[in-house]
């Protein structure tokens, strides 16, 4: 089939500042079954701000990710490994009052690149928000993996100030769980690294 | 070795750009850098499956979720999720929101002065059947002010939001009304660049979907970026 045989893709439009009450599933922002997932549990937080440095209080942050042991809960994940049945590795959030997004999750395990490529542990993100007509995808990555250095998506980027943006740092503990703070910057200076893909 | 069968390209001009000021919220909020090109993996070609029931009861009927019936048309909405082959997208999460008849969100933030609905919510999902397909009965949503610019209004619209089998294929749209006067004036439907591909966010009027002495009918497809027939390796 010629590809102007195929049907026009649906476009994007905004989600505008009223999505709260269609979008909302609080028990979406922990990912952990209420704790229940295996393997080291973490706090994944960040503030979202615009061109300004002002906090955006209406957008959404959803995160994809592999379960501790780097399997996708997915029909194309054909790795041998176990999937956890309290993990399914998608999660919702939305910001508050203060651009503060909160997930609850596992520290992901890697998982296959292309070819023999290994990834390092991440997390996948959209951001959606009023005033953004197609959503935003970034990456979150932990800073202090050893497979930071090899992972083909981080090692793409190659000024190191931008790369910074896409690594969270680790900020104390919560309720016994380790806290990693990523912020994003949707414009200017600190602008997160945002993908195409 | 992992294969990945890669989700197509967006086309040129079938998607709206962030930066674009006709729209007033999206000048602060643009990204200033271009993104950069990132070689789909694993992790973009999967994504949440709801086959397994997880995302609990859904709500197809939004006329019913309070004591009596919502004032406005009753509407049935109904469509398919497609890719770009024309397969159906089974078994995939589909959400909408939208106003009431008379313009109005159940939002603490909206402050347009039109009448809310005690028996109006304006949220529904649901997750797609073997064919794809998805039914919702609701009314009409009204067109309501905005202040983009002086005396601004939204086209009517009801939000989707679509997920499809990865990441990759996630989006968030708006679906229109057929013969709106106010979608020529509206900067958020003519952000999308390519005429055929803002068409596609009309719904279309259906007499055979409307159901006689009871609701107009109104179709729309929701169609999510296809694949590349050969995995690319390597």
């Amino acid at each position: 089939m010629s590809s102007n045989q195929k049907l026009i893709p649906s476009a994007t439009q905004t989600a505008g500042p009223f999505f709260h009450f269609g979008l909302i599933r609080p028990e979406w922002a922990d990912l952990t079954s209420g704790g229940k997932a295996q393997g080291e549990k973490i706090s994944l937080e960040g503030r979202v701000t615009d061109g300004d440095g002002a906090p955006l209080p209406d957008a959404i942050v959803e995160i994809w990710q592999a379960n501790a042991t780097g399997k996708y809960e997915h029909p194309e994940d054909a790795q041998d490994k176990p999937v956890d049945k309290n993990f399914r590795g998608f999660g919702r959030a939305f910001t508050d009052k203060g651009g503060v997004f909160r997930f609850s999750t596992v520290k992901p395990g890697p998982v296959p690149g292309r070819g023999n490529a290994l990834q390092a542990p991440h997390i996948a993100v959209t951001l959606a928000a009023r005033g953004l007509l197609h959503h935003l995808f970034t990456r979150v990555y932990f800073a202090g993996e050893a497979l930071n250095k090899t992972d083909p998506v981080l090692s793409s980027i190659e000024d190191p100030v931008a790369q910074k943006t896409l690594i969270a740092e680790p900020k104390g503990k919560t309720n016994g769980s380790a806290v990693w703070r990523f912020d994003i910057v949707l414009q200017g200076k600190g602008e997160t690294v945002f993908f195409d893909f | 070795m992992a294969e990945i069968k890669e989700y197509n390209h967006e086309r040129p001009g079938g998607q709206p750009s962030n930066d674009w000021a006709a729209y007033a919220s999206t000048v602060k909020r643009h990204p200033l850098r271009k993104p950069v090109a990132l070689k789909q993996t694993l992790t973009e070609i999967t994504g949440p499956v709801f086959t397994n029931g997880w995302t609990g009861p859904q709500t197809t009927d939004l006329t019913k979720q309070h004591k009596a019936e919502p004032i406005g048309e009753r509407m049935i909405l109904a469509g398919r999720i497609l890719d770009e082959d024309g397969k159906p997208v089974p078994h995939t999460l589909v959400e909408i929101w939208q106003a009431n008849s008379a313009g109005r969100y159940v939002h603490p933030g909206d402050s347009h002065p039109a009448p809310l609905d005690p028996n109006f919510t304006g949220r529904g999902d649901i997750v797609t059947n073997d064919k794809g397909e998805f039914r919702f009965l609701s009314v009409i949503p009204g067109a309501y002010p905005w202040r983009n610019t002086y005396n601004a209004w939204r086209a009517k619209h009801v939000h989707f939001s679509v997920f499809g089998p990865a990441f990759a294929t996630r989006i968030i749209t708006q679906m229109y009304f057929p013969g709106d006067p106010l979608l020529d004036l509206d900067p958020i439907y003519n952000a999308v660049p390519d005429e055929a591909a803002r068409k596609r966010l009309i719904s279309a009027y259906d007499p055979n979907l409307s159901e006689a002495e009871w609701a107009l009918g109104y179709r729309f497809d929701i169609v999510l970026r296809g694949r590349s027939a050969t995995p690319v390796g390597i």
